[in-house]
């Protein structure tokens, strides 16, 4: 069965006067139609140069390296700049964290909702701003009509997210990446923000891969999630599963890291140390020098990334077993 | 330390510190010109300001963490820079150990200076780059102490740099050589050279990622209770808040709208926006949130609301609250709430 995007062995690198830096180091992951996604991890874990890779938008000194980001069974990494345009923001849009630095601040909400538009549809003006003011209404603006002639300056935080989620909703595109949507709005913004962004992806259809290094909000909106850490994937699986039931010994870690988890007052539990920097990844895995479980090998052998379980669950790390039931591997 | 304790006053029901009626307003309004308006034909002079902090009251007790929590712009760092005398007060008092602090000079103020301490959000912002470790830590124990020999200072700072988990070896470097996480204990330590008794932290781990969060959090309990601090703890973060607090004022648009003891807030929060603002946080593993949903937007506090500031977004708001503003009231053992639906037990 085909995926509608799926990403093989896909690996960035930025070139530097050093030599390369590996940012992302083979990762693979797949999104069906409708499918919502959490990518998480801590900063320089390189969950939004993933997203940017996947719509091909790696800007010097950074480069695709390898690996294959399959989208309808287009190979977009090895596309040309004018056919991933076609694609870009018209198949897969993007929502990013600041909201003011998406929109242009001297054209009017209108004026760039429809040249939106009229970037990826031979359109008529009065055409593109019907459907500009319909997606306004879908992200439950109230008066419409009158925002459309205003600018962004004129709209609160929370209004200009739900913009940018109109702008990206505008092309109907089959995925959304969202990098940090909501992390510069307060806690109320965010929760119907996320509410909005859930319930669109539900009744439009939309795939949705949502960056964020917010577990909370991950477990509330997506279905499947994948942790990150130092370019790589260390586990992934359905996202109930994974947050209640971590496996791989640093998604363990972030989670009893959380307040909330223990009784008030309590001391929490810390990973000690911190994620290495990306020219200097220590050999084997790259967790083992914060790890309580590592052992010989994990400072020798990089772990596989591998099944664990029949529920779709993937982990890499050498003390993580797999299920016996899954026969000998 | 060995100079004098400040006034080791009885810590009556002033507490540590105490805010009475505690008022902050910034004028806004700039040049004439742009104090000049047309207003029915006629020119009238108008002056803008930002009604940030609106009549605050309450008492923190010593050795406790009292937190005060808020979405951005309800005035919740105005009030941490007010109490500290950052920022003069319009109106109100504030009390430490009972003696008024408000209207102090620079040179009365130095011996409470010592006593009260801060640690902002940002660690990429709050240390000099120009300065190493060893010239950031040991300049307020100079300050304090002028008499104090320089081998003095250098074992103070090893002793405090090792306490914040800082190789204290690494004091000669300067802090772009550290990481996020390393400058926040830095900016700790920086607060904890002059022995404080208060110390006021505004978002001090917002800016850190999960892990390293909790190794933050950890040291400033560890502090507390190796030094029996009291803290004062602004966030917006309100699983930490919970996790850490004994008391929690929660604000609106420069008002205080409920001050509980933290596990009676988070179990039955009784204000409306606290109620809202509690639905809101993101559990793990909680699937559809079911959050509170407030109409509207926050007001500027350019134009407050008449009557109760949160009316205008409250789903039990009636005519009274429109125009009166709700006093803060005890309704139980320690929980203070400024609300007319919950005094006249409509909620």
């Amino acid at each position: 069965m085909s995926h509608l995007l799926e990403v093989n062995d896909l690996e960035v690198k930025f070139g530097l006067r050093q030599g390369d830096l590996t940012a992302i180091n083979g990762i693979s992951f797949n999104l069906d139609k409708g499918e919502r996604m959490g990518l998480v991890g801590e900063s320089g874990a390189g969950k939004s140069v993933t997203g940017f890779a996947i719509i091909n938008l790696i800007s010097k000194p950074g480069f695709i390296s390898g690996g294959r980001v399959i989208f309808n069974g287009q190979d977009l990494a090895a596309l040309s700049e004018e056919a991933m345009r076609e694609i870009r923001g018209n198949h897969i849009s993007m929502i990013f964290q600041d909201p003011m630095m998406t929109l242009n601040p001297v054209l009017t909400i209108g004026t760039q909702m429809v040249e939106t538009l009229q970037a990826h549809r031979r359109i008529t003006r009065p055409e593109a701003e019907a459907i500009a003011l319909e997606k306004l209404k879908k992200v439950q603006i109230p008066s419409p009509e009158k925002r459309l002639a205003q600018y962004p300056h004129e709209f609160s935080g929370g209004m200009r997210q739900r913009i940018v989620i109109a702008i990206a909703l505008i092309t109907d595109p089959e995925i959304i990446i969202a990098d940090e949507p909501t992390t510069a709005l307060d806690v109320t913004i965010q929760a119907e923000i996320m509410d909005l962004l859930q319930q669109l992806c539900e009744s439009e259809d939309t795939g949705l891969i949502l960056i964020t290094h917010d577990l909370g909000v991950v477990s509330q909106v997506t279905e499947k999630i994948a942790v990150m850490y130092a370019g790589k994937i260390v586990e992934s699986g359905l996202t109930d599963r994974v947050v209640n039931n971590p496996k791989h010994p640093y998604t363990q870690g972030l989670i009893k890291a959380l307040p909330g988890s223990l009784q008030p007052g309590a001391r929490l539990n810390q990973i000690p140390g911190m994620m290495p920097t990306l020219t200097d990844i220590p050999p084997g895995c790259a967790f083992n020098p914060r790890c309580p479980l590592c052992e010989t090998i994990c400072r020798n052998q990089e772990p596989p990334f591998i099944p664990v379980d029949h529920l779709t669950r993937m982990v890499a790390c050498h003390m993580v077993k797999p299920d016996p039931s899954m026969g000998t591997r | 330390m060995t100079t004098e304790q400040p006034n080791q006053m009885k810590t009556d029901e002033n507490g540590l510190l105490a805010l009475k009626q505690v008022v902050k307003h910034f004028d806004i309004s700039g040049g004439l010109l742009d104090r000049l308006r047309l207003e029915k034909g006629k020119l009238r002079h108008r002056r803008t300001t930002v009604k940030a902090v609106n009549n605050v009251s309450f008492t923190i007790a010593p050795g406790e963490t009292f937190s005060v929590v808020g979405e951005s712009g309800c005035g919740k760092s105005t009030l941490a820079r007010t109490t500290l005398g950052i920022y003069p007060p319009n109106s109100g008092r504030i009390l430490y150990r009972g003696e008024r602090i408000d209207n102090k000079n620079g040179q009365q103020m130095l011996p409470f200076r010592r006593k009260m301490q801060m640690i902002f959000q940002d660690p990429y912002a709050s240390l000099n780059p120009r300065k190493t470790v060893m010239q950031t830590l040991e300049e307020p124990v100079v300050f304090h102490n002028p008499s104090i020999s320089a081998d003095q200072v250098k074992d103070r700072v090893a002793a405090v740099m090792s306490q914040v988990g800082v190789d204290p070896k690494w004091a000669a470097r300067y802090p772009h050589e550290f990481s996020g996480g390393q400058r926040q204990r830095i900016s700790i330590a920086r607060a904890l050279m002059v022995d404080p008794e208060f110390i006021v932290a505004d978002e001090p781990v917002s800016a850190l990622d999960v892990s390293i969060q909790a190794q933050i959090l950890n040291l400033l309990m560890d502090a507390q209770a190796q030094r029996g601090l009291t803290y004062m703890f602004i966030t917006h973060d309100l699983s930490v808040v919970e996790h850490i607090s004994n008391r929690v004022a929660v604000m609106y648009l420069g008002t205080l709208c409920e001050l509980s003891p933290a596990k009676s807030l988070f179990e039955s929060p009784r204000h409306p926006y606290t109620q809202a603002l509690l639905s809101a946080i993101p559990k793990l593993g909680r699937k559809k949130s079911g959050h509170v949903k407030l109409k509207g937007e926050v007001p500027t506090p350019i134009n407050l609301p008449g009557g109760c500031v949160f009316h205008g977004r409250c789903i039990y708001a009636n005519p009274r609250c429109a125009e009166e503003v709700p006093e803060a009231r005890t309704v139980e053992n320690k929980v203070i709430v400024a609300c007319h639906a919950v005094e006249e037990a409509r909620i």
